[in-house]
C-alpha cells in the first residue's frame, strides 16, 4: 500500500519551532537593536538584510512553479511523481509576497533607512541627479507599485490555478477524451504563466527590485543572471525535500532516476549561471565605461572581495566537479551536500548583490544576517510541511503518472 | 586478420528478442553483438554491458584541449609577442575565456569521436562484415560468437526455441579488417559457412 497522506513527523516539528524561534528572537532583537537605532547604518543594514532574504526566497518559491510550467509545457512526464514536492513550495508565493510588500512599503512610502536602500525613491536626491531623473519614467514610486502588485497577485493567481488544476487529478479516473482535455488546461495555464513570467522575472521585475539599489548601474544581463540563480536554487530546493520524504518513507515511485534528473538540473543550471555572470562581468571588463565598472569596482577590489570570489567557487567550481560524475547524481548524501551548498552559496550571492548598494563599504555578516536566514528556513519548513500534509503526495489519476514510474533517466 | 565462427540467429519481433537475450545468456553462450534496426532501449542492460568509459576519455580531452589553449595563448600573448590592446594587461584571463573555452569542446568531441571509431573498429577503408542485410530494416539480428568448446547443431537448435525466424551459420572476419568483398558475390549469400573461403 502506498503512504498517500504525509504526516509531519516529531522531529520534523521539534526543528521547525526551534529554527522559527530563533529567527523571530533575532528579526525582534533586530528591530529593536538595529532598525531603531539611531545609527543610520545599522537602520540600513536592518532592512537589507529583511530585502535580500525576502526577495530570494520568494524568487525561489516561485521558480518552482515556473519548473511546473516549464515541464508541463514540454509534456515532461518524469516529475509527475514528486510534483507535489514543488507545488507545495509554490504554495509560499502568496505569504512571502506580502512580506515582500511590507518591506516595499516601509522602504519605499514609509522611507525606512533613509533612502540608503533604493535611492531613486528620493525627491530630493533625483532632482540633483542626471542620470536618476533620465531614469525617472520606470524608476518612479508609482509605476513600481503597480508593476509590483499586479505581479505578484498573477504569480500567486496563476500559481493557485495551477495547484487547483493538479489536485482534478486525485478524485476521478479520467477517460482518454478527459484526459486530453485537463492536458490541454494545464498547458494553457501554464504558457500564460511562463510568459508573464518572462515579462517579470525575465525581465522588469529584478530590475525593478533589486538592480535598482545600485540606482545608477544598468545591466541587460542582470535579470537572467538573477533567474539562474533562483531557479538552480528552486531545484535544490525540491531535491532537499523530495530527498527527505524518501527517507521518511513517503513517495515510493520516485527513485534514483528523478534524483539522478533532479541532479542534472541543478548541474545545468549551476553552468547556466555561470554563463550569464561571466558574460555580465566580462562585457564590462571589455568596455571599461566608468558607469558600468563601479558595480565591480566595491565587488572585487573593495571589501566584498573575498565573498565575490567565494560565490563563483561555491556556485560553480564546485557544482561542475562534484555533480558531474553519473554515480554523484545518483548518492543521496552528495545530493543533500550539494544542495544545501547551492542554496547557501546562492543566498551569498544574493547577499553581495543586495549589500554594496545599500549598506556599503562597512557591511557585517553577524548574527542578524544569519537569524534571518534561519527564519526563512523555518517558515518554509513550517508552511511545506503543512502544504504537503494537506494534499495527496501523489495525482493518483494523473495521465502523465506512469511515464513517471517507468521513467529511466539515460 | 582473425576469421571466427558465428552462429546467428534473426528475430522479427522486440518482444521476443529480450527474452531469447536473457535465455541465451543465462545458458552460456557467449554474445557477440545484437543488430537492431533502431536504438532498443535496455538492450544494453540485457545484454549485461559494463557502462562505457568513454566519457572518462571525454573528461581528459578536455583538460587536454583547456590547457593547451591556456599555455598556448598565454604563451603567445604575454610572453612572445606582448601587444598592448586597449591598455588591458598582457595577461588577460577574462577574454581568452571564451577561446579556452571552445577549444575544451572542440577537443572533447573531436577526441571522443575518434575514440568512439576506435574502439567500434571504424575506420576509412576498413570493411565491417553484414551478418543480415535485413538488420537495418525490419530484422533483429542476434550473433553468438563460437569457441572451442560450442557445438554448433546445439546453438542453433537451441535458438529455434527461443523464437528465431532465421538461423545460420557465418564465417566472419572481427576487429580491423582491411579485405575486400567478393564482387561477385550478393551480400547476404556471405553468410554461408561454405561460402567463405577462409
Amino acid at each position: 500500500m502506498i503512504k498517500q497522506q504525509f504526516e509531519i513527523p516529531a522531529g520534523y516539528k521539534k526543528w521547525t519551532t526551534a529554527l522559527l524561534g530563533i529567527g523571530i528572537l533575532a528579526l525582534l532583537l533586530g528591530f529593536f537593536l538595529l532598525g531603531m537605532s539611531k545609527d543610520e547604518h545599522q537602520q540600513t543594514r536592518f532592512w537589507a538584510v529583511l530585502l535580500q532574504n525576502a526577495l530570494f526566497f520568494l524568487l525561489v518559491c516561485n521558480a518552482c512553479m515556473f519548473f511546473i510550467c516549464a515541464t508541463t509545457l514540454a509534456m515532461g512526464g518524469w516529475q509527475m511523481s514528486f510534483r507535489r514536492v514543488p507545488e507545495a513550495i509554490s504554495s509560499l508565493v502568496p505569504v512571502f509576497a506580502i512580506l515582500a510588500l511590507i518591506i516595499f512599503i516601509a522602504t519605499i512610502v514609509g522611507g525606512a533607512g533613509h533612502h540608503h536602500i533604493y535611492h531613486w525613491a528620493d525627491k530630493n536626491a533625483v532632482a540633483g541627479d542626471e542620470i536618476l531623473t533620465k531614469k525617472k519614467g520606470f524608476l518612479n514610486p508609482t509605476f513600481f507599485f503597480v508593476w509590483t502588485i499586479i505581479t505578484l497577485s498573477v504569480w500567486s493567481l496563476v500559481g493557485r490555478k495551477m495547484r487547483q488544476l493538479s489536485r482534478q487529478a486525485d478524485e476521478a479516473p479520467m477517460s482518454s477524451e478527459t484526459s486530453r482535455k485537463y492536458v490541454w488546461n494545464n498547458t494553457v495555464w501554464a504558457a500564460i504563466f511562463i510568459v508573464f513570467f518572462a515579462l517579470t522575472v525575465g525581465s522588469t521585475i529584478p530590475w525593478l527590485w533589486l538592480m535598482s539599489l545600485d540606482a545608477h548601474w544598468y545591466s541587460t544581463m542582470y535579470s537572467w543572471y538573477t533567474f539562474a540563480s533562483t531557479f538552480v536554487s528552486a531545484c535544490a530546493l525540491i531535491t532537499l525535500f523530495v530527498i527527505y520524504l524518501r527517507n521518511q518513507g513517503y513517495l515510493e515511485y520516485t527513485n534514483d532516476e528523478h534524483i539522478h534528473d533532479l541532479g542534472k538540473f541543478m548541474f545545468a543550471f549551476s553552468i547556466f549561471w555561470t554563463y550569464l555572470w561571466f558574460a555580465q562581468f566580462m562585457l564590462i571588463w571589455y568596455a571599461n565605461i566608468p558607469e558600468e565598472t563601479t558595480y565591480f569596482k566595491i565587488r572585487i577590489h573593495g571589501p566584498y572581495r573575498g565573498l565575490f570570489w567565494l560565490n563563483l567557487i561555491v556556485n560553480f567550481v564546485a557544482p561542475i566537479l562534484i555533480l558531474m560524475k553519473r554515480a554523484s547524481k545518483r548518492n543521496y548524501t552528495v545530493m543533500v551536500f550539494m544542495a544545501v551548498l547551492i542554496i547557501l552559496g546562492h543566498w551569498l550571492d544574493f547577499y553581495q548583490m543586495v549589500m554594496p548598494g545599500t549598506v556599503g563599504e562597512e557591511f557585517t555578516l553577524g548574527w542578524f544576517e544569519w537569524g534571518i536566514l534561519v527564519l526563512y528556513i523555518g517558515l518554509i519548513m513550517y508552511m511545506v510541511g503543512r502544504a504537503l500534509s494537506k494534499a495527496p503526495l501523489i495525482s493518483k489519476y494523473n495521465p502523465f503518472l506512469k511515464e513517471s514510474i517507468a521513467h529511466e533517466s539515460p | 586478420m582473425d576469421i571466427r565462427k558465428f552462429v546467428v540467429g534473426c528475430y522479427d519481433d522486440e518482444e521476443v528478442l529480450f527474452p531469447a537475450v536473457k535465455k541465451v545468456r543465462r545458458a552460456g553462450y557467449k554474445i557477440h553483438d545484437v543488430y537492431t534496426p533502431f536504438a532498443v532501449h535496455g538492450l544494453d542492460k540485457a545484454l549485461g554491458y559494463r557502462e562505457t568509459r568513454l566519457h572518462t576519455a571525454g573528461f581528459i580531452y578536455a583538460l587536454m584541449g583547456l590547457t593547451t589553449a591556456l599555455s598556448g595563448i598565454s604563451w603567445i600573448l604575454a610572453k612572445d609577442w606582448p601587444l598592448n590592446i586597449g591598455g588591458k594587461p598582457h595577461f588577460a584571463l577574462p577574454a581568452w575565456i571564451p577561446i579556452m573555452f571552445e577549444l575544451t569542446v572542440l577537443f572533447s568531441a573531436v577526441g571522443m569521436t575518434l575514440t568512439f571509431c576506435y574502439l567500434c573498429n571504424l575506420a576509412p577503408f576498413v570493411k565491417k562484415h553484414h551478418f543480415h542485410p535485413r538488420a537495418t530494416d525490419d530484422l533483429f539480428v542476434m550473433v553468438i560468437e563460437c569457441t572451442t568448446k560450442t557445438n554448433v547443431q546445439e546453438a542453433q537448435n537451441f535458438l529455434a526455441s527461443t523464437g528465431a525466424k532465421e538461423i545460420n551459420v557465418q564465417m566472419a572476419e572481427v576487429g580491423w579488417w582491411l579485405g575486400t568483398y567478393d564482387k561477385d558475390r550478393k551480400i547476404f549469400e556471405v553468410g554461408k559457412e561454405a561460402a567463405v573461403s577462409a
